[in-house]
This record gives structure tokens, C-alpha cells and sequence, in this order.
């Protein structure tokens, strides 16, 4: 250490931030609270619950890649179609155990997300951004064309699952399927949490920032961001497999251009980049669905895509953006 | 003895146009070389070259000896080059001290960790921060970048590739448009710097250039029109006739 | 081997009037993304807009085609000027993030729209007569829409060249694409600039929709069956380039239609593999500027 030795201050505030910056926040035990309270309140949508920590799980893999790394793709879909086709072939060819389904998947979408990542990471702008729709559409074909395995345009069916280490059977009240997903949920946090705070996660944050920088200070940037969206994509194989395990049917829009944009605009009205948008544009997003898009879909799309444009526009940093705007406010106030 | 960089043949066109001709270039352990030249000349393409940037349409570049011609950027990194750029290439939404500590991370090799080392981790901050001292922008360490005014804005570019603890440092064009308390800061850092180091600096500033370098070499078009002392490079009538339009910096 | 040929012959044939539509639609999204760098993938929108148009005043109006077709690059130019000077414009200083997210919503949107007015079904194209049944050509017979298709494609984009290479508005886009900041620096206001190529691009867009509306059928979600198809073409051609798609038109149209037709299995598969593959040799595009 030519330059610079250690800093005369030992404890200089700054640095201290620096380092106690992963440490945990009682706020972040919120969402946790949350979900264990609504089993005991909403008793009747468990099955809504469930769904919507899978779909929490899938924007968190999404926010991994695209908020950290800044790479933007509408293919994330594929990802978490090939995990719940390969948790919910499992099932129907035989292989019962939930656990290890769910892994599979993971795994599998994972694979599949290194091979295209090595593929497509050699582009960048518009080129990669096709290029992901090119590998969601290449996939849905797939899976259509595959039907004797995937059930085709009818979907996958008949996917029996045995009970979670062979005493938590699932209820058709989706009882042990709320607990199974959220518990799936929390480990995926709690590795994505550890994840964007190591130095591998700041390195992501840098590439996005400024990849010029990140080759000038001998970071071998197409390494980690292949790293990271293998990562990305298993997390989403994994939520995929939880679907296909708790709903037992895989329909084939699971890798669809439609899925991409949904987990997508979730992501947007939480907040990108921030870990915690999925956790609040899942929920917000599929409950306005449950409730509004039964009703009528053209109606919901039309919504969605206005709130779409006016998010872009008006509230860019989504919900959790306009907390700190309003917090800002606040401070600013107070002072 | 082996230089620490040296480029053979070096050559770059963009179609027709040449912007390296054939430049073989050396740079020893502990030297202090300037690269002027007109605007235009080609100095921080010749940089890009040898940063890997920009790939060369033929000729080598040695790195201690070693061929890295075909090496990415990052590798000849790793190998002991570090530089700064001619416009400020940093991490804007991140703090000053992030900045500092992405770089010091990817030297000592942590930079991919996925695991926190946390004892790895409170070093690197703890180096990151006594850089930000020495280069006196320690008070602003939690300040996101691009709250800082230009010329602090460059002290944390130049305090980034020290980071790196480079063998070889390339500055390209580092005082300019800073105003006079950082540059003084900047001039006072570069006389500093550790003896065994390389040092590069493309400047326009001649005064910076006379009291830092000593060994100049002049980049026209492309080309090496003369290298030497400064004595030799005053009393070239070549380089007077380059710079009879160019007086100061443009 | 007389059967061979035939396939080739139809194969060709097919694939050309197919990629001519393709062109005619995706020729306004390169120009745009190169002259703006924006992401535009709404592009497929005004397209199926043109479609819609066209068909409408066909089939509830009774007008005559050619009519039709020029009304509804009247009606989506307009409007497109409308949209970009107040949303598009906006942009541009955007992150290509909120670009993408912006179209996505313009699409949505477009979707919704088109399932309201028209429902979900594809319209009906009905042909005018004079285009009906085939035409005999040698010994074979084709039918008459496509090649009347294949001849008014060519003449517009023997048009559309000439107006890029030789009017004044055409010398100004390819400047302004070439070198934003120069062209500015030389007084091109590049901000009516941007409209009126965004304009000029959707109105062709509009015609391509309608012209095609045989191949490519009008229904509310066109603009997305179809984007993966428009982005390729204009990947594939290379950004900001007018002549580039042409050729990657010719080559998605022709090796689609050829995929499609000689291994049904995986044809489209095979369309994905090979943009990957032709991408990663030339990243830039066959055409584009790296």
C-alpha cells in the first residue's frame, strides 16, 4: 500500500457508514409481519398469497438483474417458464418430492440462463433488448411445439405433489402452499439481500453506473453480469417451479412476452433498484388485478398501460420513490 | 532493463483515417514523461490503446515485457496500469467514498466476493478513505458524486486510479478545467507520487509540463515528431513551428 | 427436381412479399432509432393503426383501396406528429429504461384500444377485385395480391431512396443520423427533424400495415406478434441505415417463409437461431456502424 495506509482518523464516520450499511433495519422485518399477520386475517385468500409471493420472488429476481446491473430484458419470463415446466414435467413423469423439484428448477432455469447470457451479454442496447424477446418467444414456441411434454397450448397437467418433508400436505385451502412459498420467499431475500450488499452486488451497481469506469478499474465485467443473470434467471426458475408445485398447472403463457411486461411493471411501481420495489409492486399489482381484471381485461390493460406512461413520467422511482420524495419533503420541513 | 510499457509499431486507422502511425513509445520504472501535441494529435487515442480500449490495427503493446496486445481491459489492469480520463468517467449516483472503494475492492481481488469478508470490507473502505484524505476530499466522502463541483469531481477520478496502486499511471489531461485550489492539489499529488511508479501525463499546460516531466514526447497527427529532455524539446524548431498557432492551452 | 424448383419459386415468391412488408413497416424504426437513439418499440403500433384504418374504411365505407391506404397514412402520420411533440419528445434525455417502459405502456394501451373498437378477432381484408386470383406467369401461377404486393413495395422503396439520397430532407436525415451535434452545429433543427421523420416513419409504417394487411393480419395484439420481427429486421440491418433492413428484410422474410414451409417443426426456431448467430459475427448489424 504505496498511496495510502491507514487512516489516521481509525474510526472516521464515513467509513463506518460504509460498512454498517448491509446491517438490518427493523423496518425491513415489515413485510415479514405483514405476511404472517394476513394468514390469520384474510383466511379466505391464501391462495392469492401465495401467488403473490411467488410473483414477489420473480420481480425480486428481475430487480437483481435490471435494477442492479442495469440490464434491461423482457425475456424474464422464459426463466421462470423453463423452472415451472421443469418442476411441474417432474411431478408428472414421476418425481413427487416438492424440495428437490423446486431445486431442479432452479437449477435448470438457471443453466438455460448462462447458456443465453454468454449468448446475448455480447450485445448491449436495443440488439440485447430483442434478443431477449427473441429467446422468450423462441422458448414459448418451444414449449408449444414440445406438447407430448408440456401439455402444448392446453398447459401441463396433472402435477401431483407429495407433502413438504412428508407430513405438510397441500390443503386445497393453499395453507401449507402460503407457507411453502413464503418460506421459499424469505431464503431467496435473504440471499438477494447478501447478494447486492457483497462486493459482487456493488460491482453491479458500478457496471450500471458507469461500465466504462468498471473496465478501467479491471473488473471483468461480462463475467459478472453473465454471474448475475444466471443468478437472476434461477431465482425466477425457482419462483416458476413454486407456481407450477402450489397451482399444479403450467399454462403455456408462463414464458410469454405478456408475463415479462407484467413482472416488469411490477417491478416499476415499486421501485427499481431498491430490493424492496417487488415486495411492494407484486402485491399492489396483483391485487389490483384479482380485482380488477376479472371484471374486465381490456379495461385493466388499458389502466395499466396509461399508469404505465404516467409512472414514466411523473414517478420514475415507482411507489418507493415517491416515499423518499415525501420523506425529503419531510426533513426538509423539519429543519 | 525491461520498460514498464512500451508500444512497437503502433498503428490505428478508422478507414482512411490514420490516428496512430507507427508508434514505438517507452516508458522506464519511476518515469516522468509528457505527451503533447496539437489538439487532435491523437495523445488520448494512443492512451486508449494502450488501456485496451481501442484495438490497434497492428503493432504491440508490452506491459513489463509481456505482450497484452490482445489482452482486455481488465487484465492489463490487473497488470499494473491505471489511468484517468480526459472527461470525468465516474460513479455519479454513488458516494465519493463508494467510488474509491469500488476500485481499491477490485484490486485487492474482493471485487467479485459474493460472501461479505467483512473484515476485507472495513480494510478496503478504511484505504479508500486515507485516499480521499491525502487527496484533501475526505469531507465530502459520504456526499454522492455528482453533488461535487467539477474540479473535485477530478480529485476523485485521479484518487480512483491510485486506488489501483498502478505500476504504470496514465493521466490524460488531469488539471484541465479545474480551477486553481484543486489543481494546486492535483500538481502537488503528481510530484508526489511514489518514485518507482511511470508516469504519464498528456497535458497542454506548459508550465505543468516543464516542471513535471522529464522526458517529453510529441504526438503529431498520429506520429512521434521528437522525443526528449525538456531542454532538447524548448529548442526544437519542429515543435515551435506545431505550437507557433497553439500558444497556452486552447 | 420439377417440384424442387416449384418450392424454390414459391418459396422465393412468398418470402419476398412477405419481407417487403416487413421492410415498409420496420425502414421508419431504424431511421428513428438511429436519428433519436430511441428505443421505440411502439413502432408495431402504428402499423397495425394503418391496418386498421385502411380495413375500416374498406369494409364499413366501401372505399376503394388505394383511397384507403393513403387515407390512413394521412390520419396516422397526424396523429404520430401529435404523440411525439407531446409524449415522445419527452424522452428522448430519458434512460432507455423508461424509453422501453414508455412504449411498453403506449402498447397496452394500443392493445386495449383495438380490443374495445374493433374486438378481439382479426379483421377481415376484403380484397378488391382487380386483386383477386392469380396471375399466370411462365408456367406457373401466382396469386395476384402478392405480386401486385412485391411491384408497389418496390416502387415505394425506390421512392423512399431516392428521397433519402436526393432531397434536401433526405440529406438532412442521414446528416442528423450520422452526427447528431454536427448537424446541429450546421442549423438543422433537429427537433422538427425528429418529428418529421417520426412522422414520415409512421405514416410508412401505416401503409405497411395496410398493404399487408393480407399477410400480416390486423388484430389488436399486431403489435406484439409481430415486434421480435420489426426489432431483428432492423437489428439485423443495422441501426439508423435505410438500406440495411432492406437486406435483412429479404433474409428473415425468405428464411422464415422457407423454415416455415420445409421444417414446420421448428420453423420459427430456426429464424432466432440464426439473427443470435449473425449478430454475435456482426454486433452492429450487417449494416451498422459499431
Amino acid at each position: 500500500m504505496i498511496l495510502s495506509g491507514k487512516s489516521s482518523l481509525k474510526n472516521a464516520p464515513a467509513v463506518e457508514a460504509l460498512v454498517r450499511r448491509h446491517r438490518l433495519r427493523p423496518i425491513e422485518l415489515l413485510p415479514w409481519a405483514i405476511a404472517v399477520a394476513a394468514y390469520f386475517l384474510f383466511p379466505g385468500y391464501l391462495a392469492l398469497g401465495s401467488q403473490i409471493f411467488i410473483m414477489v420472488l420473480f420481480a425480486l429476481s428481475l430487480d437483481l438483474i435490471l435494477g442492479y446491473a442495469g440490464i434491461i430484458t423482457l425475456g424474464h419470463a422464459a426463466f421462470f417458464g423453463v423452472g415451472a415446466y421443469t418442476a411441474g414435467i417432474l411431478a408428472v413423469q414421476g418425481w413427487h418430492e416438492p424440495i428437490s423439484g423446486l431445486i431442479a428448477a432452479g437449477i435448470v432455469a438457471a443453466i438455460v440462463g448462462l447458456v443465453s447470457g454468454l449468448v446475448i451479454l455480447r450485445t448491449h442496447g436495443l440488439t440485447l433488448l430483442m434478443l431477449t424477446l427473441a429467446i422468450v418467444f423462441m422458448l414459448n414456441e418451444a414449449a408449444n411445439k414440445a406438447g407430448f411434454i408440456t401439455g402444448g397450448a392446453d398447459g401441463l397437467q396433472g402435477i401431483a405433489i407429495d407433502p413438504i418433508f412428508g407430513t405438510f400436505r397441500f390443503d386445497m385451502f393453499s395453507r401449507t402452499a402460503y407457507w411453502y412459498a413464503l418460506a421459499v420467499l424469505f431464503l431467496g431475500w435473504a440471499f438477494v439481500r447478501l447478494l447486492v450488499h457483497s462486493p459482487f452486488g456493488r460491482s453491479l451497481t458500478g457496471i450500471r453506473e458507469n461500465v466504462a469506469r468498471m473496465h478501467a478499474i479491471g473488473t471483468p465485467v461480462r463475467r459478472r453480469l453473465v454471474t448475475a443473470y444466471t443468478i437472476s434467471a434461477g431465482l425466477a426458475g425457482v419462483a416458476g417451479g413454486l407456481l407450477a408445485q402450489t397451482t399444479e398447472f403450467v399454462a403455456l403463457n408462463v414464458i410469454s412476452f405478456e408475463l415479462s411486461g407484467a413482472v416488469l411493471i411490477m417491478l416499476i411501481f415499486g421501485g427499481v433498484g431498491r430490493l424492496y420495489g417487488a415486495f411492494i409492486g407484486a402485491p399492489v399489482y396483483m391485487i389490483a388485478e384479482d380485482e380488477l381484471a376479472k371484471a374486465d381485461p381490456v379495461y385493466w390493460l388499458f389502466w395499466i398501460g396509461l399508469i404505465l406512461i404516467l409512472i414514466v413520467m411523473f414517478a420514475r422511482g415507482g411507489i418507493l420513490g415517491l416515499i423518499d420524495q415525501a420523506l425529503h419533503q419531510i426533513r426538509r420541513r423539519r429543519k | 532493463m525491461t520498460a514498464v510499457l512500451e508500444t512497437r509499431g503502433l498503428n490505428k486507422s478508422f478507414g482512411a483515417l490514420q490516428v496512430a502511425q507507427d508508434i514505438d513509445f517507452r516508458l522506464e520504472a519511476g518515469a516522468r514523461h509528457a505527451l503533447i501535441g496539437p489538439n487532435g494529435a491523437g495523445k488520448t487515442t494512443f492512451v486508449n490503446l494502450i488501456t485496451g480500449r481501442l484495438r490497434p490495427s497492428s503493432g504491440q503493446i508490452l506491459l513489463s515485457g509481456e505482450d497484452v496486445t490482445h489482452l482486455p481491459q481488465e487484465a492489463r489492469v490487473k497488470r499494473g496500469l491505471g489511468r484517468t480520463f480526459q472527461i470525468n468517467q465516474l460513479f455519479k449516483g454513488l458516494s465519493v467514498l463508494e467510488n474509491v472503494a469500488l476500485a481499491v475492492a477490485e484490486r485487492d481481488g474482493v471485487g467479485g466476493d459474493m460472501l461479505r469478508v467483512a473484515g476485507a470490507r472495513r480494510a478496503v473502505a478504511e484505504e479508500a478513505y486515507a485516499l480521499l484524505e491525502r487527496l484533501r476530499i475526505a469531507d465530502d466522502a459520504l456526499k454522492p458524486v455528482r453533488e461535487l463541483p467539477y474540479g473535485r469531481q477530478r480529485l476523485v477520478e485521479i484518487a480512483i486510479a491510485l486506488g489501483l496502486n498502478p505500476k504504470v499511471l496514465l493521466l490524460d489531461e488531469p488539471a484541465a478545467g479545474v480551477p486553481s485550489t484543486e489543481s494546486a492539489i492535483i500538481l502537488e499529488l503528481i510530484e508526489e507520487l511514489p518514485p518507482d511508479i511511470a508516469v504519464l501525463i498528456i497535458e497542454h499546460d506548459m508550465d505543468l509540463v516543464f516542471r513535471f516531466a522529464r522526458r517529453i514526447t510529441v504526438l503529431v497527427q498520429g506520429a512521434v515528431l521528437v522525443e526528449g529532455t525538456p531542454g532538447e524539446i524548448a529548442a526544437d524548431a519542429r515543435v515551435r513551428e506545431v505550437y507557433l498557432g497553439e500558444r497556452g492551452h486552447v | 427436381m420439377d417440384a424442387v424448383i416449384a418450392a424454390i419459386v414459391s418459396i422465393l415468391f412468398h418470402g419476398t412479399a412477405y419481407a417487403m412488408i416487413l421492410y415498409i413497416v420496420s425502414v421508419g424504426l431504424s431511421v428513428t432509432m438511429g436519428l433519436m437513439g430511441f428505443a421505440n418499440l411502439a413502432h408495431g403500433v402504428f402499423a397495425m393503426a394503418g391496418g386498421y384504418v385502411t380495413v375500416t374504411l374498406m369494409n364499413d365505407y366501401g372505399v376503394p383501396f388505394a383511397l384507403s391506404l393513403l387515407v390512413a397514412c394521412l390520419v396516422v402520420g397526424l396523429a404520430s406528429i401529435v404523440i411525439e411533440r407531446v409524449l415522445y419528445a419527452r424522452l428522448y434525455a430519458a434512460s432507455e429504461l423508461e424509453q422501453v417502459l414508455f412504449t411498453i405502456g403506449l402498447i397496452f394501451m394500443a392493445i386495449a384500444a383495438a380490443k374495445f373498437v374493433w374486438g378481439p378477432f382479426a379483421q377481415r381484408f376484403a380484397m378488391p377485385e382487380a386483386l383477386q386470383g392469380q396471375i399466370e406467369l411462365g408456367t406457373r401461377s401466382f396469386p395476384a395480391y402478392r405480386a401486385f404486393l412485391i411491384v408497389v413495395s418496390i416502387a415505394i422503396i425506390l421512392g423512399l431512396w431516392l428521397g433519402i439520397e436526393r432531397t434536401n430532407l433526405g440529406a438532412r436525415i442521414r446528416a442528423a443520423v450520422d452526427n447528431r451535434r454536427m448537424a446541429q452545429s450546421l442549423g438543422i433543427n433537429t427537433g422538427r427533424l425528429f418529428t418529421l421523420t417520426f412522422a414520415l416513419g409512421s405514416a410508412l409504417a401505416a401503409l405497411g400495415g395496410g398493404l399487408g394487411a393480407e399477410i400480416l393480419a390486423i388484430n389488436p395484439t399486431y403489435a406484439i406478434e409481430h415486434l421480435v420481427y420489426f426489432l431483428i429486421v432492423v437489428s439485423v440491418g443495422g441501426l439508423g441505415s435505410v438500406r440495411g433492413p432492406f437486406v435483412a428484410a429479404l433474409l428473415i422474410g425468405i428464411g422464415d417463409t422457407a423454415c416455415k414451409y420445409l421444417v414446420p417443426e421448428i420453423g420459427a426456431f430456426f429464424i432466432y437461431a440464426a439473427t443470435m448467430a449473425l449478430l454475435l459475427w456482426r454486433p452492429a448489424g450487417l449494416f451498422g456502424r459499431a
